[in-house]
């Protein structure tokens, strides 16, 4: 069954700016999706409709079994939600913030304590759990945001940008929370503009750009659309026309650049050893060789004609 | 566990977090407390005398006259602060963490309003004893300071609706901080301060069916006479009228609000 399941979904702004055209989605139960695109592209507007928050001009969306307009109520019971920014009161402790959700998610008072006092521990927060959010870290407060989410062991998690501003060690601990939620069951929808975060974590990825998913797949299937793997293979002495010959029959020779030799290997990494062997039988000496594999921005560029990390913020994003 | 108990348990949680939060924030409890602390000592001892003038109602000191005063001003900056707090709930995304949880949408409102009950009445308390601490004498005794404490905290969620209204319609604190001064003159515009009987016109006839002016004579009442039954009427009735009025305006910005999504 989808935990996710969204047909046609629009959604039209006030003075008509249409931040959402028509998006289709299906989210199996115990995947984890990533939306990925730029500021601007759709992807806050389509998390605020799937979680209730913004009701859609257009389309259908089931979330954990249930339509996100008239059993919103439900739908709410079924997910957890960590916005982007972290929406948390810097007056609150982490510890009152979590008492909160349990509170709004009707769990018996015993019941919320223990389960803050778990979450507490489980994000690493417990002794700062009295101090008040304002003097979290930005790592510290999308963890506390991630562990409120979970008070109610929700079915269905969707995390809006949930690393956006994190150092690179905080962002890799909020992934191996993602993985463990996943591990436990949870199906997890992340929208992120980070390649490396859809690319690590993702099962599937959607690529929205103007209001519109322009692709999707796994990480790999998307890169196979644009390209396969190719080695860039730099020889001492400058005997790139002999290397060429040599590796020639190992793959598929791509015209040469900045004095390196290129070939693509469909196998990727599987047939690195064989080309190595090659060139040192030939008594030719190597500098250096890199496997090139295509990125999602690869796949981004190709699908929209523009680079994801260089994308400007778009006014329709904002009004969302 | 019923529906409704469950309701109130979360119209509670979310209440003391108000509260919590008006503590934590002195900006939000200066104008609840200081402000009207300070114009009730700058007033008492600079216009003590006018209780001398022929027009002045009988009291037993100044100070009898001016707390009612305080305390309304004291309920409306309350719904003004819980206005202003709500709207930063707004801004900093803290209202779409409640609405993304299984709870009624107006508990929001409710929870807010039920924080500024709460100080209503803790500022009631806080001028009563204050009063009691300088002079004043309250005629009614007991029950005269459990229905100005009563009073006071009604009004307060009535006022505070209208912040709740401005706050869900506008979504910005500076737009609701910007009502700030008009507290003031409704304020001044009333029975509040001075007496109608030492008022000029137009100001004078504004004052005597200013609602504003029967809670304050509501509250007053049990101060410096023996309580009449007209008096607390009035005051009950503007209370509800203004209440009325603006639960449904927070209705509607809720409404609208959730329609718009912004």
């Amino acid at each position: 069954m989808s935990a996710i399941e969204v047909r046609g979904i629009e959604r039209e702004f006030e003075g008509g700016v249409k931040a959402v055209r028509g998006v289709d989605l299906d989210v199996a139960a115990g995947e984890i999706y990533a939306f990925l695109g730029p500021n601007g592209a759709g992807k806050t507007t389509t998390v605020r409709m799937l979680t209730t928050l913004l009701r859609p001009t257009g389309g259908t969306a089931r979330v954990a079994g249930h339509d996100v307009v008239a059993e919103a109520g439900t739908v709410r019971e079924s997910i957890g939600v960590a916005l982007q920014e972290a929406a948390l009161d810097p007056l609150m402790t982490g510890r009152e913030l979590i008492r909160l959700q349990a509170t709004l998610h009707r769990l018996p008072r015993a019941e919320g304590e223990r389960k803050a006092e778990a979450l507490l521990d489980r994000v690493g927060l417990q002794d700062a759990a009295d101090r008040r959010v304002g003097t979290y870290s930005g790592g510290m407060r999308r963890r506390l945001d991630l562990a409120s989410a979970l008070v109610h062991e929700p079915r269905v998690l969707f995390l809006d940008e949930p690393t956006t501003g994190l150092d690179p060690v905080s962002r890799k601990g909020i992934w191996e929370e993602v993985r463990k939620l996943n591990a436990d069951g949870a199906t997890v929808f992340l929208t992120t503009q980070y390649l490396e975060e859809a690319d690590q974590l993702a099962d599937r990825v959607g690529i929205i750009a103007g209001g519109l998913i322009v692709a999707e797949g796994t990480p790999r299937e998307l890169k196979a659309q644009v390209g396969k793997p190719h080695l860039e293979i730099a020889i001492c002495d400058g005997e790139v026309e002999r290397a060429r010959e040599v590796v020639a029959t190992l793959g598929r020779p791509l015209p040469a650049k900045d004095g390196l030799v290129l070939l693509e290997l469909e196998g990727g990494a599987g047939q690195v050893a064989p080309v190595v062997r090659a060139l040192d039988e030939a008594g030719l000496a190597v500098e250096s060789l890199d496997l090139v594999e295509p990125t999602l921005d690869d796949v981004f560029v190709a699908k929209t004609g523009r680079h994801l990390e260089t994308e400007d913020e778009a006014p329709a994003e904002e009004a969302a | 566990m019923s529906r409704l108990a469950a309701n109130l348990r979360i119209i509670g949680a979310l209440g003391r977090r108000s509260i919590r939060q008006t503590f934590r924030r002195p900006q939000l409890m200066a104008p609840i407390i200081i402000f009207p602390t300070l114009l009730l000592a700058v007033q008492t001892g600079g216009a003590g005398s006018a209780v001398n003038l022929p027009a002045f109602p009988e009291v037993n000191g100044f100070l009898d006259f001016m707390l009612a005063g305080a305390m309304i001003q004291s309920a409306l900056l309350a719904g003004n602060s819980g206005g202003i707090a709500l709207a930063v709930d707004i801004e900093m995304g803290f209202t779409d963490r409640l609405l993304a949880a299984p709870i009624s949408r107006f508990a929001i409102v409710l929870g807010r309003l039920a924080g500024t009950a709460a100080l209503g009445a803790f500022s009631a308390v806080y001028y009563v004893v204050l009063g009691l601490i300088f002079g004043a004498r309250i005629e009614e005794g007991v029950i005269g300071v459990l229905l100005m404490i009563a009073f006071v905290t009604l009004a307060a969620i009535a006022f505070g609706g209208i912040g709740a209204a401005i706050a869900l319609r506008s979504g910005s604190a500076s737009v609701v901080q910007g009502l700030f001064p008009l507290v003031f003159v409704i304020l001044f515009l009333s029975s509040a301060f001075f007496p109608y009987e030492l008022m000029l016109e137009p100001a004078a006839t504004v004052a005597e069916f200013n609602p504003v002016s029967f809670i304050v004579e509501g509250v007053r009442d049990p101060v410096i006479s023996t309580l009449t039954g007209e008096d607390a009427w009035k005051a009950f009735a503007s209370i509800a009228a203004i209440g009325g009025i603006s639960l449904g305006l927070s209705s509607l910005a809720l409404r609208h609000r959730l329609r718009v999504g912004s």
